[in-house]
């Protein structure tokens, strides 16, 4: 490819795109620490008092807290449940493989109020039980099992299979080749696709504003306080912890996803 | 003699029930997809319930008659009857504006998206992986907040009027920013951004680049080249993610909740205000199918147009 003519344009749409995607987000942050309610320029002074407040709303720790447990759960069993399907997509030749990739990416296309109202429906009266956290939670792994298969197929796709057949050949149970080779080889993925999953349970707001009782998980509960302005610098205070956490566990899981398959 | 006729019985049968178990196993070893279905079965029959049996319960609610908890389900076709009724004009109303504002979006995010991914395919040489990273990550930053933040940037004591105000382009703030369409369409094309750049990328960096030295040696120039080769070519990777972008965009209910107002109302907040304050659930059931049919034909039209008129250019 000849190079563009004007040297200096790549880094200025290379930065212009950087901007526009940081910059509304990085708002945020930027007053979280600025002394007003209100959130707009000239800067106040800087305060801490935000962050201070958002400690002591103990109905916000309880949300974060409910949130934290339903991401951690959700991607274990998501991460365990991707795996099966990617090992199985990945290892074996099958009569409608095709059609059962394209169920099991099912849930990223379909509209997310439409998963969320028929969610509603079969819990409550399918199966007739009341709105918990853990109803939140399946729904949480069904929207992430996609993502996990995804990470977990990339990663199996590239490694031998011959390292496996040896371990049999070597005497090994399938339970001991699963521990000793499969499990080590895929752990790039497996850790990426934990990290992955909490991310998208963490960050889900539409299913869990549905399905969720008494009990708000964080997102659920932030947007109840979205209406008014003296709760605002609290959910910014919060928000920008988020926004690091979340921007330092997807740059971990994309570098181990990314990573070259080497054994 | 029983006793010896029994034993033989006995034997026959675990000789029997030995060749089963024997034969399963080697059916397990033989067969790779009995294998791989046991594999895949916990996922798919969580799947089944959570996806399959849940759209049919929905399916069968928007049948039901809208009566007090407690009282006998009945079945009534009056849900769907009210959508195409006079009294039922807001819906249709509504459906129409989703449908178009989701192709706005869907066209705002891939005009947005090609440039970079361009860039990122063709003019960036190093670090690739780097700045695909660099793009991913704010997608992954919390949904609600980044829309949020757009909020706070539109509104009337907000970002870009008090810069404005500071510039002396205006005197007082201005209210023409947020709670209408463009507002919308603004704050999601930010937000599904990444969703497109990357599929877009992967179908430019898989282009083969002697094409375009070909297409330039027989003398075409920078847009002729594009519009010839490079576009077609990357067509995959955009039309799979405007399908996809236009079929989540249609039911959204977050972005014109914070910064749609009036005009900017969907679909998606009429659905949640009939579960919610209206709690007319199978009213709420049966528009939610409604919108779910209309996406699907709509889909389905597109993608037969597709194939279409691929079809007619393989032909001539």
């Amino acid at each position: 490819m000849e190079r563009l003519r004007t040297p200096g344009l790549v880094p200025l749409i290379l930065g212009f795109y950087i901007f526009v995607l940081y910059a509304p987000v990085l708002l945020l942050p930027l007053f979280s620490f600025n002394d007003s309610i209100y959130m707009n320029f000239p800067l106040k002074s800087f305060t801490t008092k935000w962050y201070v407040a958002m400690i002591e709303d103990a109905s916000m720790m309880k949300a974060l807290w409910a949130s934290v447990k339903i991401a951690m759960l959700s991607a274990i069993v998501s991460t365990i449940l991707g795996f099966l399907a990617a090992k199985a997509m990945t290892r074996y030749r099958m009569r409608g493989r095709g059609v059962i990739f394209g169920f099991i990416m099912l849930p990223l296309i379909i509209p997310s109020i439409i998963l969320g109202a028929s969610l509603l429906s079969f819990f409550r009266q399918f199966l007739d039980i009341e709105l918990t956290l853990w109803t939140v939670g399946s729904a949480h792994v069904l929207i992430s099992i996609p993502f996990s298969m995804l990470v977990l197929i990339a990663r199996l796709e590239g490694f031998d299979r011959s390292l496996e057949e040896a371990s049999y050949d070597l005497g090994m149970s399938a339970w001991q080749t699963f521990r000793r080779v499969t499990l080590p080889l895929a752990m790039p993925g497996v850790l990426a696709s934990l990290l992955l999953c909490f991310l998208v349970s963490f960050d889900e707001f539409l299913k869990a504003f549905f399905l969720s009782g008494n009990q708000p998980t964080l997102p659920v509960y932030m947007y109840s306080l979205l209406r008014f302005p003296q709760f605002l610098p609290g959910v910014l205070a919060l928000g920008s912890c988020i926004l690091i956490v979340s921007a330092v566990l997807v740059s971990i899981a994309e570098w181990l996803r990314r990573g070259r398959v080497n054994t | 003699m029983a006793n010896s006729n029994e034993t033989l019985a006995q034997s026959l049968a675990d000789q029997a029930q030995l060749n089963l178990s024997r034969r399963l196993w080697r059916l397990w070893h033989i067969n790779e997809s009995l294998r791989g279905y046991v594999l895949l079965s916990p996922v798919l029959l969580f799947m089944f319930f959570m996806l399959m049996v849940a759209l049919v319960t929905l399916v069968v609610q928007s049948f039901w008659v809208d009566a007090a908890s407690g009282a006998a389900v009945q079945y009534t076709l009056a849900n769907y009857a009210l959508l195409l009724a006079p009294e039922g004009d807001i819906y249709r109303v509504l459906l129409g504006r989703s449908l178009w504002m989701s192709l706005l979006i869907t066209v705002s995010v891939i005009l947005f998206c090609y440039p970079i991914a361009y860039v990122l395919a063709f003019h960036v040489h190093r670090h690739k992986i780097f700045w695909l990273i660099v793009i991913t990550i704010p997608f992954w930053a919390s949904y609600l907040l980044r829309v949020f933040s757009w909020k706070v940037i539109l509104q009337h004591n907000g970002v870009l009027n008090s810069i404005l105000m500071a510039f002396g382009f205006i005197d007082e703030p201005l209210d023409i920013f947020l709670h209408n369409r463009s507002a919308v369409i603004v704050t999601l094309t930010h937000a599904w951004a990444a969703f497109a750049i990357l599929p877009i990328y992967v179908s430019l960096e898989k282009i083969d680049r002697s094409l375009l030295e070909a297409a330039s040696d027989l003398g075409d120039g920078f847009m002729r080249r594009f519009w010839r080769i490079t576009l077609p070519l990357s067509m995959p990777g955009v039309l799979g993610s405007a399908l996809l972008l236009f079929i989540r965009n249609v039911g959204d209910y977050v972005t014109p909740a914070l910064v749609g107002g009036v005009s900017g109302t969907m679909l998606g907040n009429i659905i949640v205000s009939l579960f919610t304050e209206m709690s007319n659930e199978p009213l709420a059931a049966a528009v939610s199918i409604a919108m779910m049919v209309s996406i699907t034909l709509i889909v389905c039209a597109f993608v037969l147009l597709i194939g279409g008129r691929k079809r007619l250019k393989d032909v001539t």
